[in-house]
């Protein structure tokens, strides 16, 4: 189980007024530490951008050098925040870092490195609605929306390393910000991207027949046609060569496979995503 | 209104070059400006953190991060969908002087203007 629901405290340099503001070179080692950390840090100064507080329920660490080393009292104007602040004269950059996760406590926070955020995003300006992606995945990532919209809605299911649904998206429209190549990092899709990055498996074709066209013509005759259904055991055979391919490319990892559900599973599922994007579609 | 100038650190997964992602934050860290800097907005975006609509809330956008798309499909699938104003500035193909001479240029300009 991911647990990624516990957000990080939130660190203020503060080089404002009434502070000293820090050496350079401390500055930027500190930021770095506590980002790589996964604390959220922002730099305070009298001049420049805008700055936001948390209007969370979460406290607030407010670090400065300040004269006489005594750092204020304060108290968030709205009473929701917790702030905290404390000196850090003469505090060398490992010593400010002790010193904030000292502060943190036992307080639950998400680190880099023991989990990898990794779920696809749907790139709305592409989408068509077609949910080619729902009925493809197998682990019920995908959902549809009270609008009958395609949305990501069980991210913690994605598979980690695994952007299989982007290739079976005609429209390029899914992405993975942590892949490393594009189109699917998010990088711009050319009309080359766009015939290249569709699977050359008829993914609908894995799921019974082509529901959707059926779906979208909204023929008697057209749906007629769809209604007969394929032998489970020939879709169930069509979707294991298809993972299979992708897993032999490198595109999908080998323990995406390995997670696979019983045939038995994979059937109910298809079947139930199929009426589910069904559903949505003949609702749009 | 002001801006907000926003660092994202790819700490999860770092898909963003080390040089160029350390290089914007020194440089940021130089400037004498305020902003704000957060350890991965993927993470964020994951588990619908608060602060992504706060940021949202606090003015124009500047955003060092990564592919522009990636990063305004994931503010919308978090809830806090980006204003059409945000400026994203891609650490995985610019510049580190490019991307933080583009997020000051205003900057400067409006601090001239508030002052
Ligand atoms: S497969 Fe692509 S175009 Fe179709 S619903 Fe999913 S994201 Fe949208
Ligand atoms: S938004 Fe881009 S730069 Fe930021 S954490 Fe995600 S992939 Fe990395």
């Amino acid at each position: 189980m991911i647990t990624h629901t516990a957000r990080p405290l939130k660190v203020v340099l503060y080089e404002g007024k009434g502070a000293i503001p820090l050496p350079a070179e401390s500055r930027a080692k500190v930021m770095m530490a506590l980002l790589d950390k996964g604390y959220a840090v922002a730099r305070v100064t009298e001049s420049g951008s805008n700055s936001s507080a948390p209007s969370d329920d979460h406290t607030l660490l407010l670090l400065g050098t300040f004269p006489a080393r005594q750092a204020p009292e304060l108290e968030d104007a709205t009473g929701r925040v917790k702030i905290e602040a404390r000196d850090i004269t003469d505090l060398d950059p490992d010593s400010i870092v002790a010193l904030v996760e000292k502060s943190r406590g036992s307080k639950p926070m998400n680190e880099p490195g023991k989990w990898k955020p990794w779920f696809p995003v749907i790139d709305y300006t592409r989408c068509t609605n077609c949910m080619q992606c729902l009925s493809f995945c197998l682990f019920d990532v995908y959902g549809v929306s009270t609008e009958n919209k395609i949305q990501v809605q069980n991210n913690d299911n994605c598979k980690t390393n695994c952007p299989a649904c982007s290739r079976v998206c005609p429209e390029v429209a899914i992405m993975f910000p942590k892949y490393q190549a594009g189109p699917i990092n998010g990088d711009d899709v050319s009309a080359a991207d766009h015939g290249r990055e569709k699977m050359k498996v008829d993914i609908s074709s894995l799921l019974g027949g082509d529901i959707y066209s059926a779906l979208k013509d909204r023929s008697a005759a057209a749906k007629s046609r769809f209604s007969k259904e394929r032998s489970p055991d020939k879709a169930l055979d069509e979707r294991k060569k298809c993972l299979t391919k992708l897993v032999s490319d490198g595109f999908i990892p080998m323990d995406v496979l390995a997670s696979l559900p019983s045939p038995d599973v994979i059937l109910r599922k298809a079947e139930e995503a199929k009426a589910r994007a069904a559903a949505a579609l003949a609702a749009q | 209104m002001p801006e907000t100038l926003l660092y994202c650190r790819c700490a999860y997964a770092q898909v963003v070059p080390t040089g160029v992602k350390n290089d914007v934050l020194q440089r940021l860290c130089d400037s004498g400006s305020s902003f704000e800097t957060v350890s991965d907005l993927c993470e964020m975006a994951a588990h619908r953190d608060p602060r992504l609509q706060n940021l949202v809330n606090s003015g124009k956008l500047k955003i060092a991060a990564c592919y522009p798309r990636a990063v305004t499909g994931l503010f919308h699938q978090a809830g806090s969908p980006l204003p059409e104003n945000t400026e994203i500035f891609n650490m995985r193909t610019q510049t580190a002087e490019e991307i933080v001479g583009q997020m000051l240029q205003d900057s400067t300009v409006s601090v001239a203007v508030e002052g």
